[in-house]
C-alpha cells in the first residue's frame, strides 16, 4: 500500500514549499483536462447542432444523427468519468453496468437457442460481475485471464452439457465473442484506473489517464467522422458501412494524433511524441472496433430495426470503439510505460 | 405494495422490456387484453407495463393448478389480484367464461393468454375458444391484443433461472366480435391481431 501511494507521487521526500509546487502544478493539470475536455465537447456539441440545420449540404441524416449521438454518448462518458476523481471503485461498477447492458444487446440480437440458456445465464450473473470486481480489487493476474480461459472453456462445456448438438461451435463462438468484446475488452478501460506507470504525478494521474483515453477514442470517432465527409473516396469495405473510407480512418486517426499531442502534459508519457503515438493507436483501434461492430449489425440487419433495441442501435453502437481500443491502450501503455 | 413495487421491478429489469402502444392508448374502460404467452413472467409483464389507474382495475386470468400451490405462489395472485382458473375440471354449470364475467363485472378489465399454456419457441399457437365466448356475452368489451416479444429466450418453458436479454411489449389497436362472426375466423383475426404487431 505504501509503495502504491508512493508510486502515486504522494508523500514522495522533499521541501514543504517544492511539495506544494509540485501538488499544485498536478491540480492544475486535473482541472485543465477537465477544461480542455469541456472545450472539445462543447464544440463536437454545436458542430452536430449545425449540421443538423445544414440541409443544403446533402449530407446523410442518419450519419448526422449518429454523429450526434456519439457526442451525446461522450457527454456521459465525461459525466461518469468524473467520478473516477473521487471514486474509482463506483467507476468500474458503472462500467459493470455498461458491460451488462451492452451484453445483453449483443446476445439479444444473437441468435441463440434453448441449449444456451444456462450458459448464459453464468455469463451474465457470474462471469461480467466478477470481472469487474476483480478489477476493482486490482488482481491484474485474475481478470486478464478469467474470461478467455475460464469462461471460454466454462461456456463449450456447459453448453455441451445441455445436449444440444446443432451448430455447436458458431453457438459457443457467439456467446465468448459477445463475452470477450463487451466484458473482457470494456473492462480494461477502467483498469486504467489501477495501472501504474513509472511517471505518475499526483493523486488523480490515474483519473486523468482514464480521462485521455475516452477523451481520444471519442474524439477519434468524430474526427474520421468529418474527415470521411471531407476527404472519403475510397470506401474500407461497401457493404458493411458505406460511409468509412480509408481517408477518413487515416486522416481522423491523424488528427487524432495531434489532439493527443495537445493533452500530452496531462498524461504519463513521458515525450509529447509519445502521446501522439498512442493517440494513433486508440484511433486505429477505435474503426477497427465500430467497422466490426457495423459488420455484426449488417448480418443481422433485420433483427436491429425491430423493437427491441431502443435508440439508435442501443448501448453497444456506442462502446464499440471503447471496446476495442481499450484492451491494446492498456497494455501497450503497461509494456512500454509500466512500472513493473 | 412493497411486492408489487419489487415485482414489477425485478421483472422490468429481467427482461429490459420496451412497452410500446400501437394505434392504441392505455384507458380505464373494460377491455380484454389477450397475449401470446411464452414464459412465466408473461402475467407480471403485461400487468406492470399498464399505468397505475388501469393496473388496478386490472385482473390477469391464471391456472389454478399452477398457482394455487404454495405460499410464495399463493401470496404472488393476490398481489396481482388475479383470476384462478382450473383448468383441468372444466365444469359445465361452472364455465370460466362466466366465472370471468361475473368477477368482472362493469368495472375490472382481464389479461389472458388464449393460447392456454407456453409456447417452447416463438411461434404462436392456435387461440382457444374462451375469447370468443367472452366476447359473444360481451361485445362491448374492447379486446387489446398484445404481442411479447423475446421473453421465451429469457426464461423459456422448463427454466427456472432467467437470462436478462431485453424484450418488448407491444399493445395493439382495439378490436370487436363482429355480429355474426364465426368463432374460427374470429380467433384466427384475434391470433393475426397478436402475430402482426411483431413487425410494428
Amino acid at each position: 500500500m505504501i509503495k502504491e501511494w508512493a508510486l502515486l507521487g504522494v508523500g514522495r521526500p522533499g521541501f514543504p514549499s517544492q511539495q506544494l509546487g509540485h501538488e499544485l502544478t498536478t491540480m492544475v493539470k486535473d482541472w485543465a483536462l477537465l477544461g480542455s475536455v469541456l472545450v472539445f465537447l462543447s464544440i463536437a456539441t454545436l458542430l452536430g447542432r449545425w449540421l443538423k440545420q445544414q440541409n443544403s449540404l446533402g449530407l446523410d441524416e442518419r450519419a448526422v444523427s449518429s454523429f450526434n449521438s456519439r457526442v451525446q454518448a461522450w457527454w456521459f462518458f465525461s459525466v461518469v468519468l468524473g467520478f473516477a476523481f473521487f471514486a474509482p471503485k463506483l467507476t468500474v461498477m458503472l462500467f459493470c453496468a455498461l458491460s451488462f447492458w451492452a451484453l445483453r444487446e449483443f446476445i439479444t440480437l444473437t441468435p441463440t437457442s434453448t441449449g444456451d440458456h444456462r450458459a448464459l445465464f453464468w455469463v451474465f450473473f457470474l462471469f461480467t460481475p466478477l470481472q469487474f470486481v476483480l478489477v476493482a480489487f486490482d488482481y491484474y493476474a485474475f481478470y486478464s485471464i478469467l474470461i478467455p480461459v475460464y469462461a471460454f472453456l466454462f461456456i463449450a462445456a456447459r453448453v455441451a452439457i445441455s445436449g444440444d448438438f446443432k451448430h455447436f461451435l458458431e453457438r459457443v463462438a457467439k456467446i465468448q465473442f459477445g463475452l470477450l468484446v463487451c466484458v473482457y475488452c470494456l473492462s480494461f478501460a477502467p483498469a486504467l484506473l489501477y495501472i501504474r506507470c513509472k511517471q505518475m504525478e499526483g493523486d488523480y494521474a490515474n483519473a486523468r489517464l482514464l480521462f485521455f483515453f475516452v477523451t481520444i477514442v471519442l474524439s477519434s470517432e468524430l474526427l474520421q467522422f468529418l474527415c470521411n465527409r471531407l476527404f472519403g473516396k475510397h470506401l474500407i469495405a461497401e457493404t458493411i458501412d458505406t460511409n468509412r473510407t480509408w481517408e477518413g480512418v487515416l486522416g481522423g486517426a491523424g488528427a487524432t494524433a495531434i489532439v493527443g499531442l495537445s493533452l500530452y502534459w496531462a498524461t504519463p508519457f513521458p515525450y509529447w511524441w509519445q502521446a501522439g503515438a498512442m493517440s494513433l493507436t486508440i484511433a486505429v483501434m477505435a474503426s477497427a472496433g465500430a467497422l466490426t461492430m457495423a459488420a455484426i449489425k449488417r448480418d443481422r440487419g433485420e433483427v436491429t430495426s425491430g423493437t427491441l433495441i431502443e435508440g439508435h442501435g442501443g448501448v453497444l453502437s456506442r462502446i464499440d470503439a471503447v471496446c476495442f481500443a481499450a484492451p491494446v491502450f492498456y497494455h501497450v501503455t503497461n509494456y512500454f510505460f509500466g512500472a513493473n | 405494495m412493497i411486492t408489487e413495487t419489487l415485482l414489477t421491478w425485478i421483472a422490468r429489469f429481467i427482461s429490459g422490456v420496451s412497452v410500446r402502444w400501437v394505434d392504441s392508448q392505455p384507458d380505464t374502460c373494460q377491455r380484454v387484453y389477450f397475449a401470446n404467452h411464452t414464459s412465466h413472467l408473461d402475467v407480471v409483464l403485461v400487468w406492470s407495463a399498464l399505468p397505475t389507474e388501469v393496473r388496478r382495475l386490472t385482473r390477469p386470468i391464471a391456472a389454478k393448478d399452477y398457482w394455487d400451490r404454495g405460499f410464495v405462489r399463493r401470496h404472488l395472485h393476490q398481489v396481482f389480484n388475479a383470476l384462478l382458473i382450473d383448468r383441468k375440471e372444466i365444469k359445465v354449470h361452472q364455465s370460466p367464461v362466466d366465472l370471468m364475467l361475473r368477477e368482472i363485472g362493469d368495472t375490472h378489465s382481464l389479461i389472458l393468454f388464449p393460447e392456454g399454456g407456453r409456447n417452447a419457441d416463438d411461434r404462436i399457437g392456435e387461440f382457444k375458444s374462451g375469447l370468443y365466448y367472452l366476447s359473444k356475452k360481451r361485445p362491448e368489451l374492447e379486446l387489446i391484443p398484445v404481442h411479447i416479444n423475446n421473453m421465451n429466450r429469457i426464461l423459456p418453458r422448463g427454466e427456472f433461472l432467467p437470462v436478462p436479454l431485453l424484450s418488448s411489449l407491444t399493445f395493439g389497436p382495439p378490436m370487436w366480435l363482429e355480429a355474426g362472426e364465426p368463432k374460427t375466423e374470429f380467433l384466427a383475426r384475434a391470433r393475426e391481431a397478436v402475430v402482426s404487431l411483431k413487425d410494428r
